[in-house]
């Protein structure tokens, strides 16, 4: 391992806030196996700074995190008795559990992932923030609901007299993120954990979150332990970088050097297959170009883009659809979730479809195929509109238009055998003939996406996330669609493997002239794989324009924010300021 | 052969035979692998299993197929060695009833039709017992025909000569005892089983049939279908279990097996119902179901085949636990007089005749079927507590890791 000297207190002014040192935490699988997740790490937190613990899923840097505030579960966790993580002189490993909830909240607090989770439904913010500074604080009554009010306006809730009343449910994901902040910083933390705080939040709202931890940061001189999968977020905040990968450390060094000048192979590798704002290569150079391979070779750039000569193959006009609810006893009340949809596709294109959430994205992609019923609109393809045509006709073309779920670990029938799952289209539709036919047509696909044909008797649950979104394209290919639908279906996986995912869908698109609607939050990944863009906001079309077009001069104030919303890494402002 | 899968492949061979494939566990081999290493789960099952082979043999006649016979003394005590007082202490096999001897002839007369005079007086047209009750047209010939005349010549004509045999053996102690005519209570016991055993798989099977079906098509439909089955299923549910037997009973008209049966299993869905429908409620929405519409499934192709093998686990668990509830059902119903016809053994036609023996002393029937009937049961419902451990969704989660 190059480069994995730890942080000594040299880099760094004072002692550090936390010492771990040789941590190794296993699993009891069953009574004869056990995996363990970390393998003898050893890394510092200093004082007043931001460390950010890299790696993908896998890598143990949630367990890390985890066992640090002995939040591991009990019953099938062992963390080694060797292993030391040193705060305030004493070893947290081998701290009582009582003495360990003391510093829980008060001393290291954590926000979690999902905030729409870690919140209590049944008790307003209020409630659950006072409790925070009742059990640690010994605040009652009207000093703690003063300082629940002040904690909730220096997290940026508006109106946080009023808000402090209202139950999770009635706040967003980003103000339900804040409002778990609030709690985190209640008691004036050490340390700060943060674990993936941003990825379940729009680019929008994951800016300002990141903004918020970092001024937090600044003014309560706290430490913060940042986990994420997300290099480009990182490059944002942090100012020393663990990298993690099967629970060891690959690299750990001031964001500067890591950033810059990567020693470890796979550091370098999970900077280059994340796609870029600025470059577009034939090919994302994947994790084995680095590791088994010389290093990436150079890649030519991709043209991308749509000439008005291009042939259209599905035309899609005024597109709405409606969902109603309840109200009262006799009245319905109209949500309008996709609001006059017009847009062409060309044939053999790739059209990306971004918008925040609840902007109505995936609603197209579902109405298109019918998965849910349009409530106006025309889609014509090849002279015939989908939208209308009796479900019986419908069969036909169902097969032309396939889609690609974003959750590949639910798409997939768990019962079934990769086998029986790619098997099943070809003998509702009838392709091939007999079962032997459709048997080989399967192997070949399975070879096709880069699956060893073994895979054909094995159960989903025993593939990886990539390899699952791989069988989930076999799937749609045994109908030879003209249209794919991807619908965040690399939203799911990891950087390295999402780099082999899309390249593999451009492959697809050479070989077969497919036309792909790529729906996706992750704006630079958009960019990577389409030829045009269209930015959807609140069920309307925002803009759309050729990829670069867009990227490069954003006509409408929407776009314009979104866009600048992007996390830019260390090649943005950062490196700028740092130099 | 293993350098064959990367190996390009000649089209024209089928590749299925080339590839060394171990079959990966599904979710039922995870889940016997983890019954099998529960200690509880397999003494059980082996029990449940036991009774279940003995259902078996008895149902096609390999063993007592003569419980009938009555081999013992009225209500023969139990003991395992035969009383001295009844055998003579030579040993001869000599008759050893406490009634004189019968001979063939002689018992053939023994068999008396209790309500021949009735009869007789009925046949003759004076009738003078039957009051003429007002309105009723008095009993005419061809309406008074002996219903059980049938059934008295069989035993007069066939069953006779065995039991000229049976009659010279009776003896004065069973091991397990003897019932009313001195029946041997283990071969009733057993033959009981049959019945009780039967009847409790064959309704729970119905009744989780007609819940999983009635529980798809309302979960997976939804709308007006739901509302449709969650009203029968309230109307179903907010009526006495025990009323709605009485009165299904009383529709079905007759006495025998398959009305118990269909009772049982007309009355008995409805848990099943809640709990599938809740399941398809859940799972219709889940992504792997979107994604088998997207590639054309039917409806009925997403229900049964995409779907059902995700709740299959509910099913059969549901299933033991009612085949447990029916077997309960079944005893309670033919000792209250509802349930199986005379002439058909069961355990709760056995407690039946056990309240009045009990009153004797004569509690070896009752011990025998409470015995018999406890052991299927506790062993049952365990088995059934372990596999609902063993089918866990958890399983999923240790499998993936």
């Amino acid at each position: 391992m190059k480069g994995t000297e730890p942080m000594t207190s040299t880099d760094v002014s004072g002692d550090p806030l936390v010492s771990v040192r040789k941590l190794r935490v296993s699993f009891r699988l069953d009574r004869h196996t056990t995996f363990e997740a970390v393998k003898g790490i050893t890394f510092d937190i200093p004082r007043n700074r931001t460390v950010a613990l890299v790696g993908e899923s896998g890598s143990g840097k949630s367990v890390t995190s985890l066992a640090m505030l002995g939040l591991l579960p009990q019953e099938n966790s062992i963390v080694d008795p060797e292993s030391e993580i040193i705060y305030g002189g004493r070893n947290l490993v081998r701290l009582p559990l009582g003495e360990l909830r003391k510093l829980r909240g008060a001393d290291i607090s954590m926000i979690f992932q999902e905030p729409m989770t870690s919140l209590n439904p049944v008790f307003t913010v209020g409630w659950q923030l006072e409790e925070v500074l009742r059990l640690h604080m010994g605040m009652t009554g009207r000093a703690a609901r003063k300082r629940a009010v002040d904690l909730l306006r220096e997290v940026g809730i508006p109106e946080p007299e009023r808000r402090i009343d209202a139950f999770p449910s009635q706040l967003s994901g980003g103000q339900q993120q804040r409002v778990m902040i609030a709690m985190a910083i209640a008691c004036e933390p050490k340390l700060l954990i943060a674990d993936e705080p941003t990825t379940a939040l729009d680019v929008t709202i994951q800016k300002q979150i990141l903004e918020l931890i970092a001024s937090l940061q600044k003014r309560h001189q706290m430490s913060v332990l940042f986990i994420t999968h997300d290099l480009a977020v990182v490059g944002e905040i942090a100012d020393y970088v663990v990298v993690m990968r099967n629970g060891e450390i690959r690299e750990q060094g001031p964001a500067k050097a890591v950033f810059e000048s990567p020693q470890d192979t796979y550091t370098k590798a999970l900077l280059m297959c994340r796609p870029q704002l600025d470059r577009r290569p034939t090919r994302l150079p994947v994790i084995d170009d680095f590791i088994q391979g010389p290093g990436p070779r150079h890649m030519e750039e991709r043209k991308r883009g749509v000439r008005p000569s291009d042939p259209i193959v599905l035309d899609v006009r005024n597109l709405g659809k409606s969902f109603y609810s309840r109200e009262g006893l006799f009245g319905k009340r109209e949500f309008k979730a996709v609001k006059g949809v017009s847009f062409q596709l060309p044939k053999g294109k790739t059209l990306g479809l971004v918008g925040e959430s609840g902007s109505g994205k995936t609603t197209v992609g579902l109405t298109l195929m019918r998965l849910h019923e349009a409530t106006t609109g025309e889609a014509f393809f090849e002279g015939k509109d989908l939208l209308s045509m009796p479900s019986k006709e419908f069969m036909d073309y169902k097969r032309r238009i396939q889609i690609i779920f974003q959750n590949p670990y639910a798409s997939l029938n768990p019962r079934f055998t990769v086998g029986q799952i790619i098997v099943e289209p070809m003998s509702i539709h009838g392709i091939g003939k007999t079962a032997q036919e459709r048997t080989d047509m399967a192997f070949e696909l399975l070879n096709r996406v880069g699956l060893p044909e073994v895979s054909f008797y094995k159960y989903p649950h025993e593939f990886s996330g990539g390899q699952r979104q791989r069988i989930a394209i076999a799937r749609c290919l045994t109908m030879k669609p003209d249209i794919l639908i991807c619908d965040e279906s690399v939203s799911a996986l990891d950087v390295s493997v999402q780099a082999q995912v899309l390249n593999l869908l451009q492959d697809l698109q050479d070989e077969f002239k497919l036309s792909y609607i790529f729906i996706s939050h992750d704006l630079a990944v958009v960019k990577y794989i389409s030829d045009q863009v269209m930015v959807m906001n609140e069920g309307e079309i925002v803009e759309i324009a050729n990829s670069d077009e867009i990227y490069k001069h954003p006509k409408m104030p929407y776009t314009q924010r979104l866009l600048a919303s992007i996390p830019k890494g260390w090649r943005g402002e950062r490196a700028r300021a740092n130099d | 052969m293993a350098t064959d899968i990367a190996a390009p492949r000649d089209r024209s061979r089928p590749i299925v035979r080339e590839i060394p494939h171990t079959v990966s566990p599904g979710l039922w081999v995870l889940a016997w692998r983890r019954l099998r290493s529960d200690r509880v789960a397999m003494v059980s099952m082996v029990i449940v299993a036991a009774f279940l082979v003995m259902m078996i043999l008895s149902g096609t006649g390999l063993i007592a197929r003569d419980w009938n016979r009555e081999v013992g003394v009225n209500y023969a005590p139990p003991s395992f060695v035969e009383t001295q007082g009844a055998t003579p202490s030579n040993g001869q096999s000599a008759p050893v009833t406490t009634e004189t001897p019968a001979t063939g002839a002689e018992y053939k007369s023994m068999i008396v039709d209790p309500i021949g005079d009735v009869i007789e007086q009925l046949r003759s047209g004076s009738a003078p017992s039957a009051p003429a009750v007002p309105g009723t047209p008095p009993a005419t010939e061809e309406k008074s025909v002996d219903p059980l005349a049938d059934v008295m010549a069989d035993i007069r004509a066939g069953k006779g000569v065995t039991a000229e045999a049976q009659a010279e053996e009776r003896k004065a102690t069973l091991p397990f005892g003897g019932d009313k005519w001195g029946r041997d209570v283990l071969k009733k016991t057993i033959k009981g089983s049959e019945t009780s055993i039967f009847v409790g798989l064959a309704s729970a099977a119905l009744a989780t049939f007609l819940g999983t079906v009635f529980g798809a098509v309302a979960g997976y439909y939804g709308r007006w279908v739901d509302d449709f089955f969650n009203w029968f299923y309230s109307v179903f549910s907010s009526i006495p279990y025990l009323l709605l037997i009485l009165a299904v009973a009383a529709v079905l008209q007759q006495k025998g097996m398959l009305t118990i049966i269909l009772i049982l299993g007309l009355t008995g869905w409805t848990g099943v119902f809640r709990l599938l429908r809740a399941e398809y409620l859940k799972h219709k929405s889940r992504e792997y179901v979107q994604a088998a519409d997207a590639i054309g499934a039917s409806n009925a192709r997403r229900m049964f085949i995409h779907i059902f093998p995700n709740v299959s686990h509910v099913v059969l668990v549901q299933l033991s636990i009612l085949a447990v509830g029916f077997i309960k059902s079944e005893v309670i119903l033919s000792f209250l007089g509802f349930g199986v016809p005379v002439d058909v053994v069961s355990w709760g036609s056995m407690l039946n005749e056990a309240q009045n023996e009990l009153i004797l002393g004569k509690w070896w029937q009752l011990v025998a079927a409470t015995t018999a009937m406890a052991l299927l049961v506790t062993a049952f419902s365990l088995f059934t507590d372990s596999l609902r451990d063993a089918l866990d969704p958890k399983l999923k989660g240790r499998a993936g890791t």
